[in-house]
């Protein structure tokens, strides 16, 4: 009796996977053949990338969900046109995965890489292919050598920049400045005398929060190299980078000393959610929210923090939030830009990637992506014009100033031992109160030897 | 085991049932044992109750303050649901789609391992050949092996093949779009193995030897041996390992994001885990996407319960 009906259910389930095979195998995609159609008018920007129809374009890439969808849209036309079929595949776990898959043998043709130094790490293993002729040629024609320097391993190019991110931000409330009738500061000390006035109006001038659950203490790491890069210039930032001086040299514990008068000062946090440590158990997407709501004066993040704001925030320089420039220390050292992005690094090299890699790097890219919003890049190709978030505009403002020192996000460029590791624990703990020193001390003894 | 418990519980009682599983079983039918038992229940369904009031939140609510506020201030809305079950491609959800491939991974994914679990447990109990408990020794062992651990050179034996000293002996197996998923199968059954045997070995090796024995007079083979007199008497044990391996295959991302190669097969959990959006900035989208996840693997269990409850019992307490 009871075998009976175990009978039944073998047999269902037997049923079932038949059933979804089927479906499974029934569901395949139409399979589109098209020929490309670069000979129509609509067409002309792509004739040069001929011979690549009905190949396949793997890409793999951190950026996913709706940022994701924006890039298909972004080169469909290009895809459409030159009969090219570009499969992405975004993930949150790019970066661990990239690794394993690369080891295994299922490289995706091109990658989004946001690290130089995994970039590095994969052109020095012999897995990434160095960009072609033409590649080559519209980076260079677009970018500038402070961006081409990252995606340069050995003298030779391996990554294009893709899209950028500008850090060196501050955020506020447009609204509170105009009621309390606050300028926006130009000067680092202006920036300290505002905060000041903050504190006598009864506002906690400052709020950040660095959780980001395995990479707590990132946000922190941000505020160092921003400050760094203010206080002792590009060149200090470089060495610093590269190791040639110490993680505990006097001059970075200066800097760090600086973001502490800031971060660590009770009269200045961590407005509208705690004192000090709150810093360490706020998530940073959580970390600006105040200043929306008016119980924070400050914020510093990078542009990417315009998304995080509640649904119905105006971004706007008269709006709810909006950002500023994190003012220089010293104008004579220039105007220093801390940012990041991605680099389009290719594993094969047939003429089909190069085509793809070659068109990511051109301002018809660059344009078409920034048009659908929330992107910009370093392309010194995109039109400002095609950018219509006010933040955005501000940001490509910066990228494209003449006068601008780019340098990379630091904890990027260092080893994964530090800049995806003991760098954010260090900072995790010197929140805590651990004092500057001892939390350098134990940063450079991580720096692999 | 049984003896150490019944010399300290053996307490000079009049009502003293006479076996331990008597006592125990009357102190857990206990009114205060209800009762504890009942706010235990009730404690560990509470964060599920806090996630299934936050689905149906607005997302600006969900964003300011705890679920618990919905009592206070109910604000009701399917948003979520549709945004995540329905959305168009990248952009939110589309969860349907990833549903269907959650079920064709998961469903080979447990069969394999059940049949090739049985067989070899049958064999390893069983039929009798030399290095028999050897074999089964390196099985049992076998567990201790990290999956992770096999991850690069299981991905390498499907795309570069076995080669040893240049010579190629097994060639790469180059699967492309929806075979990729044999892959995901074939890593899923390898990794159950040793877990499914070993359960169900120690199963099988407690059915009385006088039914296998007399059914060997009988005349009967060993394969209708396994089929007429073992396999219907272990069903609880295989539908308590099918339960574990299906919930360990549906919950699983990790053995997914690596083999099922590209958004075209990937089940839920790899689009759960990217719903969340580039920088975590959707996450009420999150808590719909785990009530449809969870549906399947519940429902699954409750339906199978019974066989769970007894499969268990069945292995470790008996005599």
């Amino acid at each position: 009796m009871a075998s009976h009906r175990q009978r039944r259910l073998l047999a269902f389930s037997g049923a079932v996977v038949m059933a979804l095979t089927v479906a499974a195998c029934g569901g395949g995609e139409s399979d589109n053949t098209s020929e490309g159609k670069l000979d129509t008018p609509e067409c002309a920007a792509y004739k040069d990338y001929t011979g690549i129809s009905g190949e396949t374009v793997t890409i793999y890439s951190p950026i996913r969900d709706a940022e994701a969808g924006l890039l298909e849209d972004a080169w469909k036309t290009f895809a459409d046109c030159t009969g090219v079929k570009i499969e992405y595949e975004g993930s949150g776990e790019f970066e661990a995965q990239l690794k394993v898959r690369v080891e295994g043998g299922d490289a995706p043709d091109l990658a989004f890489i946001p690290q130089p130094g995994l970039l590095e790490f994969f052109a020095k293993g012999g897995k990434l292919k160095a960009a072609g002729e033409k590649t080559k040629a519209m980076a260079t024609q677009n970018f500038s050598p402070d961006w081409l320097k990252y995606g340069t391993v050995n003298g030779s190019l391996y990554g294009a920049p893709l899209g950028a991110n500008v850090k060196s931000f501050v955020w506020y409330s447009p609204s509170l400045f105009k009621e309390k009738g606050w300028k926006v500061p130009t000067t680092w000390d202006e920036m300290i005398k505002l905060s000041d006035t903050m504190v006598a109006a009864n506002l906690k001038p400052w709020c950040a929060g660095i959780g980001s659950q395995d990479a707590t203490g990132w946000p922190a790491t941000d505020w160092i190299e921003d400050v760094l890069l203010r206080e002792q210039g590009p060149d200090v930032y470089d060495q610093w980078v590269t190791h040639a001086i110490p993680f505990n040299d006097p001059r970075i514990v200066s800097a760090t000393d600086r973001v502490g008068s800031i971060l660590k000062n009770e009269k200045y946090v961590n407005g509208g959610i705690g004192g000090v440590k709150s810093i360490a158990t706020t998530t940073f997407q959580d970390g600006g929210l105040p200043v929306v709501q008016k119980k924070c004066g400050m914020h510093r993040q990078a542009s990417f923090y315009a998304n995080q704001w509640p649904k119905g925030t105006k971004v706007a320089e008269d709006g709810d939030a909006f950002a500023f420039y994190l003012p220089a220390i010293d104008p004579a050292k220039g105007k220093p830009v801390l940012g990041g992005g991605e680099f389009v690094g290719a594993f094969t090299d047939t003429p089909a990637v190069q085509a793809v890699q070659t068109y990511l790097a051109s301002p018809d890219f660059a344009n078409s992506r920034a048009k659908l919003n929330n992107w910009i890049s370093a392309n010194k190709g995109l039109d400002v014009a095609n950018v219509s978030n006010p933040i955005d505009k501000v940001a490509v403002g910066i990228l494209q100033d003449s006068g601008a020192v780019f340098r990379f996000d630091g904890s990027d460029l260092m080893p994964a031992a530090v800049g995806a590791n003991s760098f954010w624990k260090g900072m995790t703990n010197w929140i805590n109160g651990t004092d500057t020193k001892a939390t350098l001390d134990f940063i450079e003894g991580t720096w692999p030897k | 085991m049984s003896t150490g418990t019944e010399t300290i519980v053996a307490a000079p009682d009049a009502e003293v049932p006479p076996t331990v599983g008597g006592r125990v079983r009357k102190k857990l039918t206990s009114r205060t044992a209800s009762a504890v038992s009942l706010v235990i229940a009730l404690l560990w369904t509470v964060p599920t109750i806090g996630v299934l009031v936050s689905s149906i939140r607005p997302e600006n609510e969900i964003k300011s303050n705890g679920w618990w506020n919905f009592f206070a201030n109910p604000q009701f809305t399917l948003e979520n649901y549709e945004q995540v079950l329905f959305g168009s491609r990248s952009a939110s959800g589309g969860l349907a789609g990833y549903f269907i491939n959650s079920l064709v991974i998961t469903i080979p994914s447990v069969l394999f391992p059940l049949a090739f679990c049985a067989l070899a447990a049958y064999a390893l109990a069983w039929t009798r050949f030399r290095g028999r408990d050897w074999v089964y020794i390196g099985i049992f062992a076998l567990q201790i092996v990290p999956l992770q651990m096999a991850l690069i050179p299981l991905l390498s034996f499907f795309n570069y093949g076995v080669s040893l000293g240049g010579v190629q002996l097994l060639p790469a197996w180059d699967l492309d779009g929806p075979a990729k998923f044999i892959t995901v199968w074939f890593a899923h059954t390898c990794f159950a193995l040793p877990l499914g045997i070993f359960l169900l070995h120690n199963f099988m090796a407690e059915l009385p030897g006088d039914l296998v024995e007399a059914a060997k007079v009988d005349g009967a083979s060993h394969s209708k041996i396994f089929r007429s007199v073992v396999l219907p008497l272990i069903v609880p044990a295989l539908a308590s390992f099918a339960i574990f391996q299906f919930l360990w295959v549906w919950n699983d991302l990790l053995v997914a994001l690596i083999f099922a190669g590209g958004p075209k097969n990937a089940p839920l959990t790899v689009r759960l885990a990217e719903l969340a959006g580039n920088r975590g900035n959707e996450w009420q989208r999150l808590t719909a996407a785990a009530f449809v996840s969870i549906i399947v693997p519940l429902t699954v269990f409750l339906s199978l319960q019974r066989y769970f409850v007894r499969g268990l019992l069945a292995g470790s307490v008996k005599g």
